[in-house]
């Protein structure tokens, strides 16, 4: 197997120039999925039968709860293959991914807590699934906090990594709580096996807003990326050469106005 | 729009409080990285 | 070995050890991570009166009755036993027979006196007229969530 591209990518100005190109794409995609799921979610899609028009929470509460597990995994895979292949492409996309997920896992919490009051008569309960999403927040901001202390780039990645691969225990706790205990929260309803258990007019809007929340996290988990490979590679000659193009559109852009 | 479109059944503060916060949160994820880009740019043509 | 096959068996074996220690973990910690009891718990053992513990299960469909002021009565009940409840304050939107529901409270001559009832919804979504034409349109609930804390403890 030919694996020149993949050590391509690997390469921090090849990876930032392929991002470059990628990211507006995924923000213009994002964009338009998440019109449309939240046109859709709070126009288009019928009332529920029991839950009237409080079930709408569902098309910001499912998304976020959706890339707050996944971005966890790609943390620590991320963290994973740093601390084993000593890449610091990885290194730099698992610390962009912690603010990401950290906000999305805020966002399911909030929006949890906004649904729970009118549906089950609380903001909040210590029931199994959303003591180990808060627990998810805490991993995260723990990274984010550790990422901070250090001072040598290299040490904070791997301190990094540990956290980030001890704390993978949580995320299957956090998906299957809700059949594992007894809990307030609901079973899953888009991994449900068997009948459908939302109605079609109901879903569409569901899963472009999930689709367009992961494009959403790409672009920004790309754009973070970037921003972690020009710090870490200052001083080189591709930084110069990015520093050089950002200093000549912006006296560019001063001759025009 | 209708008033019984933003009154949301009487579930109002609750749906465009959730979607309130959620556009903040997006809204976020899609400025702040290019905020800090144009930061770390400054900063390091500063020390050239 | 090479350095980087050392690096990749120490976080494997970091990974494998961790989910072992969590298994064990939850196997030992699995009952109290239960949110509420069932009806079968508390019928098939004895509790403790005055204990304060949550009960969850449906409301059985024709068993609710309205007292004077918020005062409601009604039975709860899981895959196979219920339970009378009795309890004075107010109930959430959801609130209706055949309804899931968590109350908090403790057992008093034979009857649960809640002091606080949340409502349990399910996974399912669909428009009025869709349910309607449902069997689930009766308000009839799937009673499998509510699983039997006692039996799961082993």
């Amino acid at each position: 197997m030919n694996w020149t591209w993949f050590h391509r990518l690997g390469s921090p100005p090849s990876f930032y120039r392929f991002a470059e190109r990628l990211a507006p794409w995924l923000g213009v995609a994002a964009l338009l999925l998440l019109a449309y799921a939240w046109y859709g979610g709070l126009v288009l899609a019928p009332a529920d039968y029991q839950q009237k028009d409080a079930f709408r929470v569902i098309y910001v509460h499912v998304p976020a709860a959706a890339v707050s597990l996944s971005l966890y995994v790609l943390m620590a895979v991320a963290g994973a293959v740093a601390l084993i292949w000593r890449m610091k492409l990885a290194e730099c996309v698992m610390i962009a991914s912690a603010p990401v997920g950290a906000s999305f896992t805020a966002l399911a919490l909030l929006t949890g807590m906004l649904w729970g009051k009118p549906m089950w008569g609380a903001y909040w309960v210590w029931d199994a699934r959303l003591t180990s999403e808060l627990v998810l927040l805490f991993l995260y901001l723990g990274v984010i906090g550790l990422h901070a202390a250090f001072e040598d780039a290299r040490a904070a990645a791997r301190a990094c990594a540990l956290l980030a691969i001890v704390g993978l225990v949580n995320v299957p706790i956090v998906h299957f709580s809700v059949e594992w205990w007894n809990s307030l929260h609901q079973g899953s309803t888009i991994l449900k096996f068997g009948k459908p258990a939302i109605s079609a007019d109901m879903a569409r809007p569901l899963y472009a807003g999930l689709l367009g929340t992961y494009l959403l996290c790409a672009y920004a988990i790309l754009r973070r990326t970037q921003n972690e490979l020009l710090l870490r590679e200052r001083g080189t000659r591709w930084v110069r050469e990015q520093l050089a193009a950002a200093a000549g559109n912006r006296d560019g852009g001063a001759h025009v106005s | 729009m209708s008033p019984e479109f933003w009154s949301m059944g009487g579930y109002a503060p609750y749906v465009w409080g959730s979607f309130g916060v959620a556009a903040a949160i997006y809204l976020w994820n899609a400025i702040a990285p290019r905020l800090r880009r144009r930061a770390i740019l400054d900063s390091l043509a500063d020390d050239e | 070995m090479t350095k980087r096959q050392k690096r990749m068996v120490a976080v494997a074996a970091l990974v494998a050890g961790l989910a072992l220690a969590a298994v064990f973990g939850f196997t030992a910690f699995r009952k109290n991570m239960m949110y509420f009891y069932t009806p079968t718990d508390i019928v098939e053992h004895k509790v403790a009166e005055h204990a304060r513990l949550r009960l969850g299960g449906l409301v059985t469909v024709g068993s609710l009755k309205r007292g004077e002021g918020l005062n409601v009565e009604f039975t709860l009940a899981d895959c196979e036993k219920s339970l009378p409840v009795r309890y004075d304050g107010i109930l959430p939107d959801l609130f209706r027979e055949g309804q899931g529901i968590v109350a908090t409270g403790q057992m008093k001559d034979g009857t649960f006196v809640a002091d606080e009832v949340l409502a349990k919804h399910d996974e399912n979504y669909m428009p009025p007229d869709l349910a309607k034409s449902l069997v689930t349109a009766d308000g009839k609930h799937s009673c499998a969530p509510f699983k039997s804390v006692m039996r799961a403890a082993g």
